[in-house]
């Protein structure tokens, strides 16, 4: 898109964006008659819905750490693995790297999504220094990696319909399992509740503040 | 590629008018504004012009692309969205995986991961969860796709109510994760392989092959382009 003047928001024109079509509207048009979304200038009650999905997120991830993720029986035992636990275990056995990717995908980047939604709802309420286009790029990897973290979910329904090999080895599922489907739902709503043209309608930090913090 | 700024696509309709919002809104009330475009995530409008085939027209503050054309994408989508549903339908009902270890050994399909849960009651709304999201979102999905576009490649006028099934095709999107599912057969591989020998059925190939044609369907799916069709 070539701009030769400065670049306006569909609100500033008196406008209403459509944000599945992208067509405009005259402000005040309730729905897009090209492919009927209901239109509003921002998402209603965006970071409302953003905090309330982002809770329950929260809340689901601490029992999907505490209780097992999988219970292995053999022969000679029956073991419960918590997530964290699990790849201490593979750890231990030697295989470091896959051990790296479990702790990534189930620990650092649940962590990272909570944080990082969090920091975007309150840049909105309270400005930031980082630049918009900065948030938006944070915005779009969060609404990128929310559905990989079903992996997890995933790999224990495969081991578990797999590993049912009578005594020698069965794998089920344990109940953390579904707290962190849960979890990971919770965390993808409420990136999606989040309505990112409220990060345009701020002002960007001025180069001078940006320097300062870098 | 051609997304630099040098390259005129789009201008902005505002060009030159100075910041007095009021006056440029009554200058556009009056044109056409189904010629205008504006960007989802962060509301900025332009002029839209098509873009030549393979050219792409990216929103200048935020890069998010608004229009990629692509030539005879419909028919690709076609294919790719026929190929999906034949994938996931084999897929789901033919074996996935075989395990062996100390004479015995157990196989399992798709489907059968999904209802892997469901051994749990606690756990029976999470094995139909999990069904949803690797196989049924997946196929109603491509149907959608089929239903939508079909009419729009044979030039004839939109099937009734393609507004509709387009909009709960996109609203599905983050939605389906067979994609998702085949890279987790990959880590749970790698997690039984020193515990039992595992052999791989068709149906883990046929996932394999998922994966890219998704890619192929992120690739050629220009949201903007479906949606002028559907309003002639």
């Amino acid at each position: 898109m070539d701009v030769s003047g400065e670049v306006k928001s569909a609100r500033d024109m008196g406008l209403v964006a459509c944000t599945r079509c992208t067509r405009v509207w005259p402000a005040g048009t309730r729905s897009c008659a090209r492919c009927g979304q209901r239109l509003h200038p921002r998402a209603p009650l965006s970071l409302q819905r953003v905090w309330a999905w982002w809770s329950l997120g929260l809340i689901a991830y601490v029992p999907a750490n505490i209780y097992p993720m999988l219970e292995t029986r053999t022969l000679v035992s029956t073991q419960d693995n918590t997530i964290v636990g699990g790849a201490v275990e593979i750890a231990r056995h030697g295989s470091w790297g896959i051990a790296a990717v479990i702790l990534t995908a189930s620990v650092l980047i649940p962590i990272g999504k909570f944080l990082a939604v969090a920091g975007l709802a309150l840049s909105v309420a309270h400005g930031s220094r980082v630049s918009r286009a900065r948030r938006q790029q944070l915005y779009e990897v969060v609404e990128y990696i929310g559905r990989w973290s079903m992996i997890d979910v995933f790999v224990v329904a495969i081991l578990s319909a797999l590993v049912q090999l009578g005594a020698v080895v069965s794998i089920s599922p344990g109940p953390a399992s579904l707290f962190f489907a849960v979890s990971v739902i919770a965390t993808m709503l409420s990136a999606q509740s989040f309505d990112s043209r409220l990060l345009w309608d701020g002002p960007d930090p001025s180069p001078a503040s940006r320097s300062r913090l870098a | 590629m051609t997304d630099t700024p040098s390259d005129p696509r789009a201008s902005a309709p505002g060009a030159g008018s100075g910041p007095a919002s009021g006056r440029v809104a009554n200058r556009v009330a009056g044109r056409d504004l189904a010629s205008l475009i504006a960007c989802p995530h962060c509301d900025a409008v332009y002029r839209a012009v098509q873009p030549a085939p393979r050219a792409r027209a990216v929103c200048a503050r935020c890069h998010k692309v608004l229009i990629a054309p692509h030539r005879q994408a419909g028919q690709r989508l076609i294919a790719v969205a026929l190929a999906v549903v034949v994938l996931i339908g084999a897929a789901t009902l033919t074996p996935f995986l075989r395990v062996e270890a100390g004479g015995m050994s157990n196989a399992t399909s798709v489907l059968g991961a999904a209802l892997a849960f469901s051994a749990r009651p606690m756990l029976m709304a999470l094995a139909l969860a999990v069904a949803a999201l690797i196989v049924f979102v997946p196929v109603l999905r491509a149907l959608l796709i089929l239903y939508v576009l079909t009419p729009i490649v044979l030039d004839r006028p939109p099937a009734r109510h393609a507004r509709a099934a387009f909009r709960l095709s996109e609203a599905l999107r983050p939605w389906s994760m067979a994609e998702v599912f085949a890279i987790g057969c990959a880590v749970a591989l790698v997690k039984i392989s020193d515990l039992a020998q595992v052999e791989f059925g068709p149906a883990f190939w046929m996932f394999s092959a998922l994966v890219i044609l998704i890619v192929v369907q992120d690739t050629f799916m220009c949201r903007y382009s479906v949606w002028t069709s559907l309003e002639k």
